[in-house]
């Protein structure tokens, strides 16, 4: 979806790059994330942080909430992938730089969020007792 | 391409007051959450690895230094969620009255700060419990 106006891009107005789009997904991943985030943290609260592994299992063996897991996995990486490139893109200058340490960034968190996505499939689907 | 030197944003010089002093946080406790995303994914791995590993996580993660970054984080947590509730407010044009953001402003701070500690003591102590 292009929120930039069809006469803007015709007459090549504006910024070339997608910066509507990233601040439209940072809003729209935030309020998923006032959910899934919450949801997260009363979970935790009734478990207890220390429950034990039995408890944990069980907790993500129920469909439900092994699909919470997997959206706040999911979306947790992709707000965090688009506050920290504004963060990097505020301090580093330096174009090479910023972008290895931009690339580096996102592979990082998608790596992290499949390792995560990964995790909470094998629970779900009971690779572990 | 030569860059040529293009004079920069004065954002030294402005007056230390809170409307910066909170959006910093705002981008400080998000460094932080992203920090803790890396803990989660341990966290879930180690559930998915057995009782055994999972144990031994829980020990590492009840670890002093990690408890730090936990606690921080949490407050991060509270911070983010309120100070986000907040923007996203100002994003859909409510809030922007000076005594309006100022209110919302120290809800979000006193609130997460109440928030942490109300959690901390519900979370902490079980971690306590089981490290």
């Amino acid at each position: 979806m292009s929120l930039r106006s069809p006469l803007g891009r015709v007459l090549g107005l504006g910024s070339a790059k997608g910066g509507a789009g990233h601040w439209y997904s940072q809003r729209v991943t935030a309020v998923a994330l006032v959910i899934l985030g919450c949801w997260f943290i009363a979970s935790l609260a009734l478990l207890g942080a220390g429950a034990p592994h039995a408890a944990v299992v069980a907790w993500l063996r129920s469909p439900f909430s092994a699909v919470m897991a997997l959206l706040l996995v999911a979306v947790t990486a992709y707000h965090a992938q688009l506050g920290l490139q504004v963060v990097f893109e505020d301090y580093i200058s330096d174009k090479g730089t910023r972008m290895v340490v931009l690339v580096a960034l996102k592979f990082a968190l998608v790596v992290a969020a499949l390792i995560g996505v990964l995790a909470v499939l094998r629970i779900a689907f009971g690779a572990q007792a | 391409m030569a860059q040529p030197e293009r004079p920069l944003s004065p954002f030294m010089q402005y007056r230390w007051q809170y409307t910066n002093t909170l959006s910093i946080l705002h981008r400080i406790t998000g460094i932080l959450l992203s920090l803790c995303f890396f803990v989660l994914v341990y966290w879930l791995v180690a559930a998915a690895s057995g009782p055994e590993r999972y144990t031994a996580a829980l020990a590492t993660i009840g670890s002093p230094l990690v408890r730090l970054l936990l606690i921080g984080g949490l407050f991060s947590f509270c911070y983010h969620l309120l100070n986000g509730i907040r923007h996203l407010f100002w994003d859909a044009g409510y809030g922007f009255e000076l005594p309006i953001a100022r209110k919302s402003g120290w809800a979000a701070a006193i609130g997460a700060v109440v928030l942490t500690a109300v959690l901390w003591i519900v979370l902490g102590a079980s971690l306590g419990g089981a490290a």
